[in-house]
């Protein structure tokens, strides 16, 4: 094992985990500000995937296809805040996972009847096809360089706009103490409108982004919602600071674990064993993570006390 | 979809009650109908429905209901079909894991169960079943193909990976069985995976000459897509799970001139294979796959049966199934001792005809290949 290998492993737990960011930013900014666990949002990943890859083959064109995931997406979010999630805020906890896993239920399906059962094509642009040479003679895939830049400059603009704009003051006064604000005249229900549009938007482009290197079809978001709340318990629940951190340690822990744990077995293990013991435990790993944290923090990293 | 299944069922029902009388058989279709793996089970579906329209009998009566690729749904869906339903024979099933929920139990209630695809096994060697036939493949078989075919084009230093779960197991076992060379990796990566960053950078590490890979869905669309923007360019071999005429149009030019190993492709040579293909794409709009061949050749096996016996003189049924006196689509069809097929499985290649990409076969990989449990079987 080379350390270039590993270098490349790094990279790629740093792409995996600023997508997972993109996803769970707003998982916690919905849950943040809004006190709604959101199950539906895989379904809007998927919504921004399909709506890409439908932009795609009609126009060949991968920026159109990127504006049309966030337009997608942001309109489905607005279109269930309005309608069915609006009901929820008042109601608990229990109510909300119902509601939102049926919500679940019916974008897939209704996907299924829109786009029928078989996997979409997206592809990656072409000017972004092949690998680049970094230092050190490291090869690495130009696509997914571009989506660690983005990751990150998704990441700084978000900061940016929470502690820069008078949006990023609402939303921050509205985690705080949302009686507050809305005493205070600001319109709660638009700032919620708002801020589940901007949620839902960061899901749809994170799917278009994921799509173009993996399957766009019915069912992609689930695995990806579940990976989500887990960073954004490891990370603190309603702490964007909280959800990059979380998720670039969950991308590191799941990418180099999968990696070294094999290997770490194999130094006492026959090959086949070591393979089959270190891979279940790879599959783990994230989640000793989580409970390791829980342990130590129990309410995430940037939880508040 | 919920509601056409409740109307489809209702309608059976309904079916059921005026010619409750009749003698025929009465089939219960237990396949994946919704969820991420739906593709296959309705390909599955679709080719059995077309073969049962074309076959035009009354006496033959099929009841489909969506297990969602859970084994829970798929034993509650067996048990009622079989308690309530009463059907005669049980069919459907994709999934291996599923398989082993069923099958044992369907078959120790004295109905016959046909399988259109998963071949676990454990259910072709000391688990075999005289009620229990296996109308596609044991699950080794594909990959013991892949093997073969691996040593004939000079590839001596594989690497090797598969889901962490027994179908991947099997994919590994069955491909080591009759490969040759050295192993220069063998990796197990989760089911489900969709990022296969970490795999390529050690395909790229580990100096072998050749990658092979059973990742069966949107497993093997996402790592088509990366391998082929990876810049490593190792020859690639597979099963036939992940070039499919179901996905091959997502996975794009990426998987062109892949050799993959089928027992069934579009191209072989017999008049059954080319009016099934023609009629399946008039019907439905689209190529066949080998999950619809398979589900067209279960019906048609079926079908032969119910000419020459009753459903209810079980030898006697049991007898004309393993005759399996039907035309297949993939032409030489038997059943070997264990009730698991001995065929031919080709080497395809991937190719493009027009917009559509899709499969030609190149050569046989395993003449009349039965499989390596049978011997295990005492029925």
């Amino acid at each position: 094992m080379s350390w270039i290998l590993l270098v490349e492993q790094a990279l790629n737990g740093l792409q995996f985990g600023v997508m997972l960011f993109l996803m769970a930013a707003g998982l916690t900014l919905i849950f943040g500000v809004m006190g709604l666990i959101n199950l539906a949002h895989g379904s809007l990943y998927m919504v921004g995937a399909f709506a890409a890859a439908a932009v795609a083959a009609a126009t060949g064109s991968f920026v159109l296809a990127l504006i049309a995931s966030l337009a997608a997406a942001a309109l489905a979010g607005v279109l269930i805040e309005a309608t069915i999630i609006r009901r929820l805020y008042d109601r608990d906890h229990l109510d909300q996972v119902l509601a939102t896993f049926a919500l679940i239920l019916i974008f897939s399906e209704g996907t299924r009847w829109a786009f029928g059962s078989f996997p979409l094509f997206l592809d990656r642009p072409e000017a972004l096809s092949g690998t680049v040479s970094l230092p050190f003679g490291i090869e690495y895939s130009r696509y997914r360089l571009a989506l660690i830049g983005v990751g990150l400059a998704v990441a700084a603009g978000l900061f940016w706009m929470i502690a820069k704009t008078r949006v990023g003051i609402r939303i921050r006064a509205g985690e705080n103490d949302r009686e507050m604000i809305a005493a205070l005249g600001v319109d709660i229900s638009r700032l919620y409108t708002l801020v589940f549009a901007l949620g839902a938007a960061l899901a749809g482009l994170a799917g278009a982004l994921i799509g173009a290197i993996q399957s766009v079809q019915v069912g992609m978001g689930e695995p990806v919602l579940i990976l989500a709340f887990v960073v954004i318990v490891i990370g603190g629940i309603g702490s964007v600071q909280g959800a990059l951190v979380g998720a670039i340690l969950v991308g590191l822990t799941d990418t180099l674990g999968g990696f070294l744990l094999p290997k770490a077995f194999a130094l006492f293990l026959s090959p086949a064993a070591a393979t089959s013991v270190g891979s279940s435990l790879a599959s783990m790993s994230i989640y000793i993570l989580m409970a390791g944290v829980l342990l130590v923090r129990p309410k995430g990293l940037f939880g508040g006390a | 979809m919920k509601l056409k299944q409740l109307l489809v069922t209702a309608a059976c029902t309904a079916l059921l009650a005026t010619t409750v009388q009749a003698e025929g058989v009465k089939v219960g279709m237990i396949t994946t109908l919704s969820g991420g793996g739906a593709g296959l089970g309705i390909d599955v579906r679709d080719g059995f429905m077309l073969a049962v329209e074309q076959a035009g009998r009354s006496d033959l009566e099929v009841v489909i209901e969506d297990d969602q690729r859970k084994p829970d749904v798929a034993v509650q869906l067996a048990d009622k079909m079989i308690q309530s339903e009463k059907v005669d024979v049980l069919t459907g099933i994709i999934w291996s894991n599923l398989a082993m929920a069923v099958v044992p139990a369907t078959v120790a209630q004295n109905k016959f169960y046909l399988s259109p695809n998963a071949g676990p096994s454990a259910l072709a060697g000391k688990g075999c079943h005289k009620n229990y036939f296996n109308v596609a493949w044991q699950n080794d078989n594909l990959h013991e193909a892949a093997g073969a075919y691996a040593n004939t084009a000079g590839l001596g230093n594989s690497f090797i990976l598969a889901p962490n779960y027994p179908a991947g197991k099997d994919a590994l076992t069955g491909y080591k069985r009759f490969y040759e060379g050295a192993l220069a990796g063998e990796l197990y990566t989760k089911l489900g995976q969709t990022d296969y960053a970490s795999e390529i950078a050690q395909i790229r590490a580990s100096g072998a000459d050749s990658v092979y890979f059973f990742l069966p869905g949107g497993m093997g669309i996402s790592f088509l897509k990366q391998y082929a923007d990876s810049g490593v360019d190792l020859p690639v071999v597979g099963p036939a799970f992940s070039f499919d005429q179901g996905i091959l149009q997502a996975v794009g030019a990426a998987a062109l001139g892949v050799r993959n190993t089928s027992q069934w492709s579009k191209d072989i040579d017999n008049a059954t294979n080319a009016a099934f293909v023609e009629s399946f794409a008039a019907k439905y709009g689209r190529l066949p796959s080998l999950y619809a061949s398979q589900g067209f050749d279960t019906a048609n096996l079926l079908i032969s049966a119910m000419d020459k016996a009753d459903v209810a003189d079980q030898d006697a049924f049991r007898a004309a199934l393993q005759t399996a006196d039907f035309a297949s689509t993939r032409g030489d069809f038997a059943f070997g001792p264990n009730n698991h097929p001995i065929q031919d499985i080709y080497v395809r290649e991937v190719i493009q005809e027009g917009d559509v990409f899709t499969n030609k076969i190149i050569s046989v990989g395993l003449e009349d290949r039965g499989d390596a449990y049978a011997a295990d079987c005492k029925m």
